[in-house]
Parts: structure tokens; C-alpha cells; sequence
């Protein structure tokens, strides 16, 4: 398989020495489903919007599908948003318009400017945000407000935005943060489901150790700002987990570490 | 330790309480101001009140007249607030922090913002009487301005508040700058928006009569035109017209917010 994205010497500094990030590097194939975990403030959350460009990272090179994002301009940025779907711990719909009003939101990276200030949609992209809601089961809440709906289901609209924009990648900020265990895990297989079957890269912040072991092809360890694990999960045990959360990281560890690297 | 606490607290309250004892006493004392004369003479108000400031029949042949003024007023109200509205929807899209184009010009609205709403309506009228005289104008670009600035700001909060999220979301699928500001900023934060400015229509209502009075122009004009002229059921009429325009209007205003919210 060939390589999607790669990080080379990847800083970002905040200020004059808040660093974020510190010397990434790592690189990911397509279609695998990578997990990035590690404790709050790593920068997690930073090294995922790098990519996009959400944020700029102060030094390296991201390559991505061949081109190095870092020295895109206005127009080049734009596209290569289009490439890449994002999906947020707080979902980020506009909670006043309706379920297909939301995921045709994703169409607007495609669109003129014209277009898009008036919300002209075409006839396909229609059919397409409606196969997309039905593939992840809201075909009953298309014309429903978003401010009806429960959190896993504004996170599958979330997810269905992200998939009307033909993503080659798609970014998840902690996706599950915010949901029950059962809509949590609805959400994971949908995820899984989407990188498998549509061939789909997802790159995944995760705070659930658990869940990260259960369903990535490969886990990415970051502690402040630095890449401490890059490997399969099996090959995460005590050790490393102690290495990412440092040493208080205490007995439950023990227990689900042991459970889920055995 | 601890009864020093509550002492100097006690202490402290008793100091407070003495300095406005002072403040008053000194006041009354700089401005001649016989208490117990004040307060009895609320008695006598009332029945002077009564007695001159009623509407009798001859005040209501005027009503037409104050009808024609009350609508001229409203309206006039009614078209500074839209107007202002749309120039501050533009002001604070360009001048907040989720959908500001830069720092400079966010900073530079925030002052503009500031400047003009901190210059009262009334102060706003007397500045514009100079070059614009005693003319509808006035009064209209009095409340236009006093709007603007409120509204602005009033609206870069709200559109900060509510949109910042969805504008995240937007930007990172590619989308540009106005298809961002018409499918997502202007329809989260429009039941808010539509708020302030039913907000502003009433408050201006009521500020457009004082301005009236200043400015000589619609119903406050013929108040002070009624009262100076001793033709107190005149102006009583006049008053009492005021008052159910500003009811109804607040009535319909809050039966709008109910249905937008």
C-alpha cells in the first residue's frame, strides 16, 4: 500500500515556548485506521489539525498525497480540505437548520462562491447525502432540526458531512468523547465500517484506551508534543502505556492493559 | 483571629454606611432640598394631575393629528433600527472573533462600536441638530446612530457564541468565506439577531419620543407643543397614545420572539 500522509520533523510552537508539538515524524498508509492517544494537552488535538491546516505547524514537512500541504496557498488549501473530512468532539452542526441541510454543508468546499452563498445543490449530491444517511441509519431524521437529535445521531450527521465531501481522509477529534458507551460504539463501527469498506485513511483521537486497542490498525503514542509509540496495538502493554500516560498511570491500567494486550 | 475577622468586617460595613449618610446629607444641604416638603408635595402632584391632565372631549378632536405623528414616529423608529441593523450585521461580521477578517479591522469596529454607543441618543440629537436643524433627520439619524453601535456590538457577541463551532467545522471542509457566512453563521445566530433588533424597535420607540421633544419633530414635538401651550388634556392625550403604542408594540415583539425562538 502506498503512503498517504507523512509527518517529517513536524514543531509547533505557541508563543515564545509553549511547544505543542516537538519533532514529529511518523507516517501513515492508505486505508489504515490509526489511533492517536495520550493524555490532554499532549497535542493530540494540534497534530490533527496540521494536517488540514486548521492549524499551521511552525516547522517540517506534512506530505500529503505527494504534496507538502505546509506550502499550499489560498486556492491549494482549499482543495485539499475537500480531501479530507473532519469530525468534532462537539459534532459543530448548525443546530437550527435540518439533518440534510447539515451534510449537503460538506458539499460547499466543491462549490463557487456564488453557489454556495445561495445553497444551490445539485440533483446528485442529493441522492449522495441521502444514500450516506441511510448507509448510517438517519433515512427517518433527514428533515428533522438537528437540535432534535441525540448526541450519537448529530455525530453520525457529523460523520455524513465528512462523507458527501469524497474524503481520501478523514480527521475524528475525539469523536466519542462526548457520547454514551452504546452510541460510542455505534460510532466506532461506522468509523471502522467507513475505513474498511469505502477504503477510507482515518486518523482517530481517542481518549478510550480500550477502544483505540479494539479497533486501530496502529497506535500513535504522543506525551507532550513528542511521539513515544508508533506500532500495532497488540504491541501496546503496561510498559508503553506508562511511557504515554506517565508512571501514575495506577492499577486500572494494570488491569485493562493486561486484558487487552493478552 | 476570627473575631478580628468579623470585627473588621462589622467595621468596615459601619464606614460604608456612614459615608452615605455623609453623601446624602451633604447633597441636600449643597442643594437646598427640603425633604419633607418634597414628599408632601406628591399628594398635591397627584391631585393637580387629576384634576388638569385628563383628555377631555375638546383633546380628542386632536387625535387624528397625534394618530398621524404617533405613526410617523414609529416609523421613523421602526426604519433607523432596520437600517442600523443591517450596517452593524456587516460591522460585526467583519469585526468578530469567529468570522473577522483581521485584527486591525476587528479592533477598529470594536472602537467604532464603543464610540457610538456610549454617545447617548440625546446627546446624538443635539450634536446632529446643529447641521441638520429641526427636521425628521435629526431624530432619525440620532437613533440610527445610537443603534449601530449597540447593535454591533450586540451582534458580534451573539454571532461569537453561537456560530464558532459550525465555522470550524465549514472551514475545514474547504469552504470559502461568504458560502461560511450565509449557510452557517447567518442562520445559527438569526433567532438572536432578529432578538436584539425587535429589542432596539422598542427601546427607540420610547427614545424617539424624548428625541421629539428635543429635536421638534413628531409625537414628543407635539407634547411639548400641547403642554407650553397650557392645553394639558391635549398632552395628556398625547401621553396616554404613547403609552398603548408602547404596549402593543411590546406585546407584538414578544409574540414574534416566541414563534422565532
Amino acid at each position: 500500500m502506498t503512503t498517504l500522509l507523512e509527518f517529517k520533523n513536524v514543531s509547533k510552537q505557541y508563543g515564545h515556548d509553549t511547544k505543542a508539538l516537538s519533532d514529529v515524524s511518523f507516517a501513515v498508509k492508505e486505508g489504515e485506521f490509526v489511533s492517536i492517544i495520550g493524555p490532554s494537552g499532549a497535542g493530540k488535538s494540534t497534530l490533527l489539525r496540521c494536517i488540514n491546516r486548521m492549524i499551521d505547524a511552525s516547522s517540517g514537512e506534512i506530505i500529503f498525497d505527494g504534496a507538502n500541504v505546509m506550502d499550499f496557498r489560498k486556492k491549494e488549501l482549499k482543495k485539499l480540505r475537500t480531501r479530507i473530512g473532519m469530525i468534532f468532539q462537539h459534532y459543530n452542526l448548525v443546530n437550527r437548520l435540518s439533518v440534510i441541510e447539515n451534510v449537503l454543508h460538506g458539499r460547499l468546499g466543491y462549490k463557487s462562491t456564488l453557489a454556495g452563498v445561495l445553497g444551490l445543490y445539485t440533483e446528485e449530491e442529493k441522492q449522495q447525502a441521502y444514500s450516506i444517511l441511510r448507509i448510517l441509519g438517519l433515512e427517518d431524521h433527514i428533515y428533522k432540526r438537528c437540535d432534535q437529535l441525540s448526541g450519537g445521531q448529530k455525530q453520525r450527521v457529523g460523520i455524513a458531512r465528512a462523507l458527501v465531501q469524497n474524503p481520501k481522509m478523514l480527521l475524528c477529534d475525539e469523536p466519542i468523547a462526548s457520547l454514551d458507551p452504546n452510541a460510542s460504539r455505534i460510532i466506532m463501527e461506522h468509523l471502522k465500517n467507513i475505513s474498511s469498506s469505502m477504503g477510507i485513511t482515518v486518523i482517530i483521537n481517542l481518549h478510550q484506551v480500550d477502544v483505540a486497542l479494539k479497533y486501530s490498525d496502529r497506535i500513535i503514542g504522543v506525551n507532550k508534543g513528542r511521539v513515544v509509540y508508533d506500532g500495532t496495538p497488540d504491541g501496546v502493554k503496561t510498559n508503553e502505556l506508562q511511557s504515554i500516560y506517565g508512571t501514575d498511570f495506577g492499577k486500572t491500567v494494570d488491569e485493562q492493559g493486561g486484558q487487552h494486550a493478552g | 483571629m476570627q473575631a478580628d475577622f468579623f470585627a473588621k468586617k462589622r467595621r468596615n460595613s459601619f464606614i460604608y454606611f456612614a459615608l452615605l449618610i455623609f453623601l446624602t446629607w451633604g447633597a441636600i444641604t449643597v442643594t437646598e432640598y427640603d425633604v419633607i416638603k418634597g414628599f408632601t408635595s406628591i399628594p398635591k402632584a397627584v391631585e393637580w394631575t387629576f384634576s388638569n391632565f385628563y383628555p377631555n372631549e375638546k383633546a380628542m378632536t386632536k387625535l387624528p393629528d397625534i394618530l398621524k405623528t404617533l405613526v410617523e414616529t414609529v416609523l421613523v423608529s421602526i426604519a433607523a433600527t432596520t437600517v442600523a441593523a443591517l450596517f452593524a450585521l456587516l460591522c460585526a461580521i467583519l469585526g468578530s472573533n469567529t468570522t473577522g477578517i483581521n485584527g486591525i479591522f476587528s479592533s477598529f469596529s470594536r472602537a467604532v462600536a464603543a464610540l457610538f454607543r456610549n454617545i447617548d441618543v440625546a446627546a446624538w440629537s443635539m450634536i446632529l441638530l446643529f447641521s441638520f436643524g429641526q427636521n425628521v433627520l435629526t431624530g432619525y439619524f440620532a437613533l440610527f446612530f445610537g443603534t449601530f453601535g449597540f447593535l454591533t456590538r450586540a451582534f458580534m457577541e451573539s454571532i461569537d457564541e453561537v456560530s464558532q463551532s459550525s465555522v470550524e467545522a465549514l472551514r475545514a471542509t474547504g469552504a470559502g468565506y461568504f458560502p461560511i457566512i450565509f449557510q452557517s453563521v447567518i442562520p445559527a445566530s438569526m433567532p438572536q439577531l432578529l432578538s436584539w433588533i425587535l429589542f432596539m424597535v422598542e427601546t427607540n420607540i420610547r427614545h424617539a419620543t424624548l428625541i421629539g421633544i428635543l429635536t421638534g419633530t413628531g409625537i414628543g414635538f407635539l407634547f411639548s407643543l400641547y403642554y407650553k401651550s397650557l392645553n394639558y388634556s391635549s398632552a395628556s392625550l398625547v401621553v396616554i397614545v404613547i403609552v398603548a403604542a408602547i404596549l402593543i408594540i411590546e406585546y407584538i415583539s414578544n409574540y414574534v420572539r416566541r414563534v422565532i425562538l
